[in-house]
């Protein structure tokens, strides 16, 4: 029982410490251009982009 | 990564900026993004600009000062194409799916929390530990249920209230009569809590909504994308000779506006001084440029091709022509809010079947002399286990994996329920010019011409922005022809061009009309040369009339064109037509057959086919059709060639299939189900598997839809 009084609360905090997050990350606009992200990968650094030129 | 940040960082900083916003849809690589945002990036008025690569848009953060335009023109010189847009047109909409998609994460957490709880009460968790794990689940579920559970409530609060009924009924029903009975067992340390089975019946019901708002925003971002703002603003003469920028809704009748060549009209007018031709395809989607003078009429939404011209105001904003058309379209498309969605009808049987049932439960048991606890008990789970879940996910499961197949086939559908009108049309109806046809001339005969003349051609035709020269570049250009050297190039509006090449005068001359196609003047020197140029047939038109045809779907031809061109592509496709069709002709043809019983599928491209877009069963516009037209439509296809419309209509039945499969499954689900919840025998663990295993086999059977549109 006791083990449980730890466990439950912990379990409940994670779950909610996630939900917090991807509410977070809604609202950020993370989820806005997921094509974008993917091809933004593909960029070279903008520092060493200014270098160049 | 930093760039994610850049917007919101800069908005920081500097609260007086300016945001804009512009369509760019030749972005297709990373290579455009980092063009363009560190192009932009550097011009001393801009702070920061943001490229969404999904929607092809460009977010420009910049100096209030600094003008819509010249930041279009700044993106233009990077070698883009930029269509500036109007304020964030989709925050609003894009809200909806937003909300569904955090009540989807809400009920998430509490489904995987519950669960946890449940399964121990499940392995045998027995007294005081089972009240607690009850107590504790019911904490979880009731705030959850009340956030989640709110598009149902409602949704089903709204029907109710009309005297009708949706599939949102039994579901709040269910809910509320779950989630009551579960807090009285666990008030009374009861064996049973149904918390879990709630939540999960929440969770996977907004599945299928979260997935049915996606598939509508993923198409109008896209269509949104091509959407061209028809113009911002004009250039305003003031008295003193002076212009300065008015917005569009600002302009009022008896303003003088400047447009220069390459310019949207803002508002309908009378040409004061210059002349010049104009691209009235918006209006009457027909690509011939028209040629006006002082005195003449022009159009809101027409495009000036040649020359400066200063218009006087007779009309602006709600007043202009292209309103009145929207205000016609908006009329004919009322009727076709009247369509009820598959869902909805199959709720329609649904509800009061399952309702009755529930009571007829109750009342047997109760009758049984079993006492009121155990006779509701018994009709909670009936209505727990013929809660629609399977069915909520049926529909939207199915739409969405067909819509994602022929998105990438490149037609876009607007939502699920232009799907489930496609599948029903018996009859199509084409507009002609740009819909079976390009709707760009294309020269015939070029291959005739000497290597000279061709060069002459091409250095003639790059100077001018007419779609005729547009066409004789491209050939050419496509030719790997090099353009001669010309000294003195002019275009006289109305004329054509002029130049010098050496010593000679050579020309182009504006396209005359024959019968059934175009042509126009080459000159060099003193030798003439008529370049036959044609509209030509979309690739695959016969074909795709052929696929129709064999689904059961004759077509017809109907244009606002004269009969001698009509003729030429209604034979080379083999079609009937009706020719000479003003916007109010088609409109009449789509009730009379509309009235005959028919469900007409209409594919029309300009704004003269809008009210007929607008008013038939189901519309399809070419992404090249003006923006009333892919505003009526219900679907888009991007594609030059004409497959794409038997494709939609070959998935969209293909989809149906597959949701009356899916309907099958949950019935079928619901008839072994169903006697066990009458006879008492349904646990909730009994109702969590049933639930799972249900809307699992039906997201199953849709995802055969993937390879649809082939």
């Amino acid at each position: 029982m006791s083990g449980l009084a730890i466990l439950i609360p912990v379990a409940l905090l994670m779950g909610l410490a996630g939900l917090v997050f991807f509410f977070w990350a809604m609202r950020n606009g993370q989820f806005e251009d997921l094509d974008g992200a993917a091809q933004r990968v593909l960029i070279d650094d903008e520092a060493a982009d200014d270098e160049k030129e | 990564m930093n760039a994610v940040t850049n917007l919101d960082a800069i908005k920081a900083d500097n609260a007086d900026n300016v945001v804009s916003r512009f369509a760019v849809p030749a972005i297709r690589c990373a290579g455009c993004i980092s063009k363009i945002e560190s192009g932009l990036s550097r011009e001393q008025d801009i702070f920061s600009a943001r490229v969404n690569f999904s929607t092809k848009q460009v977010a420009v953060s910049h100096e209030p000062g600094l003008r819509e335009d010249a930041i279009k023109h700044k993106i233009e010189q990077l070698g883009f194409d930029a269509q500036i847009l109007a304020d964030n047109p989709l925050a609003e909409e894009k809200g909806g799916t937003d909300r569904l998609i955090r009540a989807l994460a809400v009920a998430g957490f509490g489904m995987m929390n519950i669960m946890l709880l449940s399964v121990s009460v499940w392995s045998g968790a027995m007294g005081p530990t089972r009240d607690l794990f009850h107590w504790i689940s019911a904490l979880i579920a009731i705030p959850v249920i009340l956030y989640s559970g709110r598009p149902f409530f409602s949704s089903a609060f709204m029907a109710l209230r009309y005297g009708r009924t949706n599939m949102d009924v039994p579901i709040t029903v269910g809910i509320i009569l779950a989630t009551g009975l579960s807090i009285f067992e666990t008030m009374t340390g009861g064996v049973h809590a149904y918390f879990e089975s709630v939540v999960m019946l929440i969770f996977f019901l907004l599945a299928g909504r979260v997935l049915d708002g996606m598939m509508r925003d993923r198409a109008r971002e896209g269509i949104s994308a091509l959407l061209k703002q028809t113009a911002p603003g004009a250039m305003v003469l003031n008295d003193d000779g002076a212009t300065r920028w008015i917005a569009s809704k600002e302009l009022r009748p008896d303003m003088r506006m400047v447009v220069a060549a390459g310019d949207n009209l803002a508002a309908d007018g009378v040409i004061e001084q210059g002349v010049s031709n104009f691209d009235f395809a918006l209006m009457t989607g027909e690509s011939e440029p028209q040629h006006k003078m002082s005195g003449d009429l022009v159009l809101a939404g027409t495009l000036n091709l040649t020359a400066p011209v200063t218009v006087r105001i007779t009309a602006a904003g709600a007043d202009t022509s292209l309103s009145d058309i929207a205000r016609l379209m908006d009329e004919a498309g009322q009727q076709r809010s009247f369509y009820v969605r598959v869902a909805d009808k199959a709720a329609r049987y649904y509800a009061p079947a399952v309702h009755s049932l529930a009571l007829l439960a109750f009342v047997f048991w109760m009758l049984a002399g079993v006492g009121w606890h155990q006779s509701l008990l018994i009709a909670v789970a009936v209505l727990i286990i013929t809660c629609p879940c399977a069915l909520g996910l049926a529909v939207p499961a199915a739409q969405v994996v067909a819509s994602g197949a022929l998105l990438r086939k490149g037609v876009m559908i607007k939502d699920g329920s232009a799907l489930e009108r496609l599948a029903e049309a018996d009859r199509v109806l084409f507009d002609k010019t740009g819909t079976l046809t390009l709707g760009r001339p294309v020269p015939l005969n070029l291959s005739h011409f000497a290597p000279p003349q061709k060069q002459v051609a091409l250095a003639l035709a790059q100077a001018s922005n007419h779609p005729v020269s547009k066409g004789i570049r491209n050939a050419l250009l496509a030719d790997d022809v090099t353009p001669a050297v010309l000294d003195a190039i002019e275009e006289v509006p109305g004329e054509g061009m002029s130049a010098s090449w050496d010593d000679l005068h050579v020309a182009l001359g504006k396209p005359v009309k024959l019968e059934d196609h175009l042509s126009c003047q080459l000159t060099v020197g003193d030798q003439h040369f008529a370049i036959e140029l044609q509209d030509d047939i979309r690739p695959d038109a016969c074909e795709a009339i052929d696929r129709l045809n064999q689904m059961g779907l004759p077509a017809t031809i109907i244009s606002g064109d004269n009969a001698p061109s009509v003729a030429k592509i209604s034979r080379a496709v083999g079609l009937t037509a009706q020719v000479g069709a003003s916007p109010q002709d088609k409109l009449r043809l789509i009730s009379k057959l509309t009235a005959s019983g028919h469900k007409v599928l209409m594919v029309g491209d300009g704004l003269n086919d809008g009210p007929a877009l607008a008013a038939a069963h189901v519309s399809m516009a070419p992404g090249s059709a003006s923006d009333v037209g892919q505003q009526a439509a219900d679907a888009v296809f991007t594609s030059d060639s004409f497959l794409p419309v038997a494709l939609a209509v070959q998935t969209a039945r293909r989809t149906m299939q597959i949701v009356r499969q899916n309907f099958a499954l949950a019935i079928g689900y619901n008839v072994l189900a169903v006697p066990l919840a009458l006879t008492g025998m349904v646990t909730p663990l009994i109702a969590a598997i049933a639930m799972s295993l249900s809307s699992l086999i039906v997201v199953g059977n849709a995802l055969r839809l993937n390879g649809a549109a082939k």
